[in-house]
């Protein structure tokens, strides 16, 4: 089977790390990815503030070109674009005239039935079964999973995770090694793209986030979005003086956090690339902890009645 | 040749302001067998109805066909007209040119012409319709009470008055139900446990009422008059004969960290138990999932102990069948779980609450005497927060409905908590404030006004843990959504009211419908609250749907009457639209083969064997005979039967054939 990768922009621009992190994560479970021929922007923000029509052939151009090449599951690691393309399909299902419109403008075949996952499904579906196996470095690090806001909402759509307290990250760095910590902060908006024009409003929000995770203890912080990602990292001196204090805490993707644990370099990784510098300690590798604690299940029974 | 009236209503308007219906009784007038036709504004009416009588006797009218509104409504009304007017009330029908026509089109010449089609096919089928009497059937004058609540105690204390006898199954140790566990009531702030505890005890001694604790209802079979009905009494492990309630016993347990379901998890039992000291009945269960015996084989130190030898540790559940003519549900309600607010912390932060959990804590007899101390360390928070509609009036929740009682016991616990707390802030987070009642908008102004709580209209979005301190944020969206934060020590959390686990399963048990939430359904919202759908089954209390005290006694009340109704006569009449197996002369008797298909597919278990003996008291035939007492008329049999032996009353194969030529043959 084929797997289509739908990089958007980002990946192209700045997150390039975030692709060249997946790709070889992927490789690692002998998973081939084929980039979408021809791909074009999903429309982001701007599309669907100024032409609702324009917002949908977007994504549908790119799910109808995916169809063409007989791919039927589709990655889409930028949580923005996730969501265009997962809106998109939902709305294009939902009204059968807005559909034929939409195809209509693209002038392709489209049937609606590309399944589209984000970073996590995509792991979830393909890795997280042999991912334990594969750990040689476990990720032994305290970690602060932050989704932002596109990941999971809006749910009545995506129907992925919890809203409020979203789980599959923290699952995933447990699997790794980790220890995902509990903090309140998971959900909460980076700023997104006010990251231009509006530079004091991000610096507040990401560093509220920020502070939040390293007051609770957090080493590292891990997103899966490349907006919230140059939020968090680029944004950093300006954050650092609305605190009023030096963070230090690097910011990875999830796909460079479990790449890490399967023992790819840092270079393959692209942490490179950031800009908050990643320095990650070596610790002694005992830290079964975090594993034992996600063992544990509470029963829920007694407490009912 | 048939005389038949046709009788059009128009509603008011409901009807008329889309079908002509001066047209349709013209029409109508025209069709074969139509002796009179009229239409009126309200056939239901008074003049509505002495006007069908008079047409039945001076047009010697015999068959009548009312075209109005769903025959669920109105049947009975019109059926009863025509007995009064000597016509048998089996040969009146109804045609439904309302719900089925008049409310579901346009005002169009079509709709009208539908009504039209409408009316036909029920003069066709009233012409095939035959002289019906109905059946007799006896009436078992006991009741039983399903769930020992407020509502359900209510219900069998007013059964019982009226000098019929009750039994009452109730799932717990102990009857109370939530009431039990209330520390002051709204909207008088009464104490909650003086008020019902009498009331408990008056059910342990009612000569009337027979009480089952820890016992489940298993099964029901039989009808309106006639229930039969199996309990399962859970095994107690104890002698309740001999045990005298000293409960030495349950202070020698070596389990002593079991959490305690009656404190909410914020104390503990040991496994041998009385839930709380008022309970009804006041002796002791061993709960055996926790018990140390029956998981290691070993320690019985509550028999070595018990000075009337009264426990049992080889006592296995019974089985009592029991004969009753009415069923009241009164099984009451839950609130939500904890993984319903992730969001919120509750279940992560012990010092986020639900609402039954502060009652505990308020109450003068729960883990803190009465004081308000945070479960987490025990201090006295000095800023606590209530968020009203936790999880209600939020469709992202599922939980579209509003719970109706928490505004009103988040105002009673602001307020209990500032009278304990003098120099405590309580805070509430609200939608709206929904205080409908006596003295209840008084009441909620009395918790802002006089105890100064700080209402602020808006939802908490989150809240997180942070230096010991709850952060609680959220918006005043009365100024201007601006958000707020607080810094609390405590958070009660007003969650929804839903329906009780194992609603759904109890429901199909007794067969009764429930809604979309799996609280039980009534059978009418307005006219019939407190009846179902299942003659004979009545609903009490917050089963129903979530509801404060003074409402579930009043339904409970309510629903007693309708039980003392059932019970004042000696036999009841039942429709005769059932099932019959046909019966021809001799040699064949019966198109009945004796095949008994019928019989594995009834539900209702009313398909007997009847035996034909020749003189010689020899079985020549075998036959289908269907219980009168029992058939609910559902024609699943018919369906079934192959040699078409077998037909219902009133829906027979010909009259049902014969609607469907009607329409056909247009
Ligand atoms: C936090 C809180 C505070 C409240 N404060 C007030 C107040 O101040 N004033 C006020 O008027 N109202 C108040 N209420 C509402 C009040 O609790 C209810 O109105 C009342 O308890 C409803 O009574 P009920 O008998 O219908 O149900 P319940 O009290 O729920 O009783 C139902 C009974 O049925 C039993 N049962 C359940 N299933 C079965 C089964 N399958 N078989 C046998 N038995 C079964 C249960 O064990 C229970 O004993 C409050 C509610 C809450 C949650
Ligand atoms: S009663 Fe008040 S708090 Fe409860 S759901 Fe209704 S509006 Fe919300």
């Amino acid at each position: 089977m084929k797997i289509g990768f739908y990089p958007g922009c980002s990946m192209k621009g700045g997150a390039r790390e975030y692709q060249e992190s997946v790709v070889a994560l992927a490789k690692v479970f002998d998973i081939e990815l084929v980039e979408i021929p021809d791909w074009n922007c999903c429309g982001a923000t701007a599309a669907h503030n100024l032409n609702k029509e324009l917002s949908l052939s977007l994504p549908a151009r790119i799910m109808a070109l995916a169809e063409k090449e007989g791919i039927t599951d589709i990655v889409v690691p930028c949580a923005a674009c996730y969501n265009r393309l997962s809106v998109t399909k939902h709305e294009l299902a939902e009204d059968a005239s807005l559909c034929s419109k939409v195809t209509g403008i693209i002038d392709l075949k489209y049937s609606g039935k590309t399944n589209i996952l984000n970073i996590i499904q995509f792991i979830d579906k393909y890795i997280t079964d042999k991912l334990e196996e594969k750990v040689v470095k476990p990720f032994n690090y305290n970690t602060a999973c932050y989704y932002g806001c596109l990941l999971v909402r809006p749910h009545a759509i995506l129907n992925f995770d919890r809203v409020e307290d979203p789980q599959s990250m923290d699952v995933l760095v447990k699997k790794s090694g980790g220890n995902a910590i509990d903090w309140a902060f998971k959900t909460e908006c980076c700023g997104a793209g006010m990251s231009v024009s509006r530079t004091d409003t991000v610096a507040r929000l990401s560093g509220d986030i920020l502070k939040d995770a390293s007051d609770r203890k957090a080493e590292v912080m891990v997103v899966a979005c490349p907006m919230c990602h140059s939020n968090l990292d680029m944004r950093r001196p300006e954050i650092n003086k609305y605190l009023d204090e030096k963070i230090s805490m690097p910011v990875l993707y999830i796909s460079q956090v479990l790449g890490l644990a399967v023992g790819l370099d840092a270079k393959t990784l692209g942490l490179n690339r950031h800009m908050t510098e990643v320095i990650l300690p070596d610790k002694p590798v005992k830290n079964a902890e975090p594993a034992e604690v996600s063992k544990k299940v509470a029963n829920p029974e007694k407490m009912e009645a | 040749m048939s005389r038949i009236g046709v009788f059009v209503c128009h509603c008011g308007e409901n009807i008329s302001a889309t079908v002509n219906c001066e047209k349709v009784a013209q029409i109508s007038k025209e069709l074969k067998g139509v002796e009179f036709s009229t239409d009126y504004k309200y056939m239901c009416s008074d003049p509505g109805q002495t006007m069908l009588k008079e047409a039945i006797k001076e047009h010697k009218l015999d068959g009548v066909v009312v075209a109005a509104c769903s025959p669920r409504m109105h049947e009975p009304t019109f059926r009863k007209a025509c007995s009064e007017a000597g016509l048998n009330p089996y040969l009146c029908e109804m045609s439904n040119i309302r719900e089925h026509c008049s409310w579901v089109h346009p005002k169009d010449d079509l709709t009208t012409e539908k009504a039209e089609d409408l009316v036909r096919v029920m003069v066709e089928k009233v012409k095939k319709n035959k002289a019906l009497n109905s059946i007799k059937v006896p009436v078992t004058k006991t009741a039983l009470v399903i769930g020992g609540g407020v509502a359900g105690i209510q219900a069998a204390l007013d059964i019982a008055n009226c000098g019929h006898k009750v039994v009452m199954v109730e799932k717990q140790p102990s009857i109370g139900g939530h009431m039990s566990q209330l520390s002051e009531t709204f909207p008088t702030l009464d104490c909650s446990q003086c008020i019902l505890t009498p009331r408990m005890v008056e059910i342990a001694q009612h000569p009337n009422i027979t009480l089952y604790t820890y016992a489940e209802v298993e099964k029901v079979d039989g009808f309106i008059g006639n229930f039969k009905i199996t309990v399962r009494k859970k095994s107690k492990s104890l002698d309740e004969h001999l045990c005298t309630g000293c409960g030495l016993c349950t202070t020698k347990c070596p389990q002593k960290k079991i959490p305690n379901e009656f404190e909410r998890g914020l104390g503990f039992r040991p496994a041998i138990y009385v839930p709380f000291p008022q309970a009804v009945p006041n002796k002791p269960v061993i709960d055996r999932e926790n018990c140390t015996y029956y998981i290691k084989g070993k320690c019985k130190v509550c028999e070595i102990v018990c000075p009337t030898k009264a426990i049992r540790f080889d006592q296995e559940d019974e089985l009592v069948e029991i004969e009753a003519g009415a069923i009241v549900l009164a099984t009451g309600f839950d609130v939500l779980k904890s993984d319903f607010f992730p969001e919120y912390g509750y279940g992560k932060y012990k010092d986020v609450i639900d609402g039954l959990q502060f009652e505990r804590l308020a109450s003068a007899s729960g883990p803190t005497m009465g004081e308000i101390r945070r479960p987490s360390d025990g201090q006295i928070p000095k800023k606590i927060v209530f968020v009203a509609c936790a999880g209600s009036r939020d469709p992202a929740k599922g939980i579209e409905y509003c719970s109706k009682i928490c505004c009103m016991y988040t105002a009673k616990h602001a307020m209990l908590y500032k009278h304990k707390v003098h120099d405590g802030t309580p805070y509430v987070f609200y939608m709206d404030i929904r205080a409908g009642g006596k003295m209840y908008e008084e009441f909620v102004r009395r918790a802002i006004v006089e105890d100064e709580t700080q209402y602020i209209r808006g939802r908490v979005s989150t809240i997180y843990e942070k230096n010991g301190k709850l952060i609680v944020k959220g918006a005043d969206t009365l100024m201007g959504a601006e958000p707020v934060e607080i810094e609390a020590d405590m958070v009660v959390l007003a969650t929804a009211g839903v329906a009780n686990h194992g609603a759904e399963a109890l429901a199909q048990t007794v067969h009764v419908s429930y809604d979309a939430y799996k609280f039980f359904a009534e059978a009418h919202p307005k006219l019939k609250p407190v009846e179902t759908n299942t003659a004979g089954i009545f609903l009490a209390g917050a089963c129903q749907a979530p509801k404060d005290i003074p409402e579930s006694v009043a339904a409970a009340s309510g629903a007693a009457v309708k039980v003392a109704a059932l019970f004042s006569n000696d036999e009841l009449t039942r429709e005769p639209l059932i099932a019959v197996v046909n019966r021809q002369a001799p040699p064949v008797f019966s198109s009945c083969v004796g095949c008994f298909l019928c019989q594995s597919v009834c539900p209702y278990q009313a398909i007997e064997r009847e035996e034909i003996k020749n003189r010689n008291g020899e079985v020549i035939k075998t036959l289908a005979k269907v219980n009168e007492g029992l058939c609910q008329g559902c024609g699943t049999c018919v369906a079934l039967c192959r040699t078409k032996a077998i037909d219902i009353h009133g829906y027979s194969n010909q009259q049902v054939y014969t609607e469907v030529m009607a329409l056909l043959n247009d």
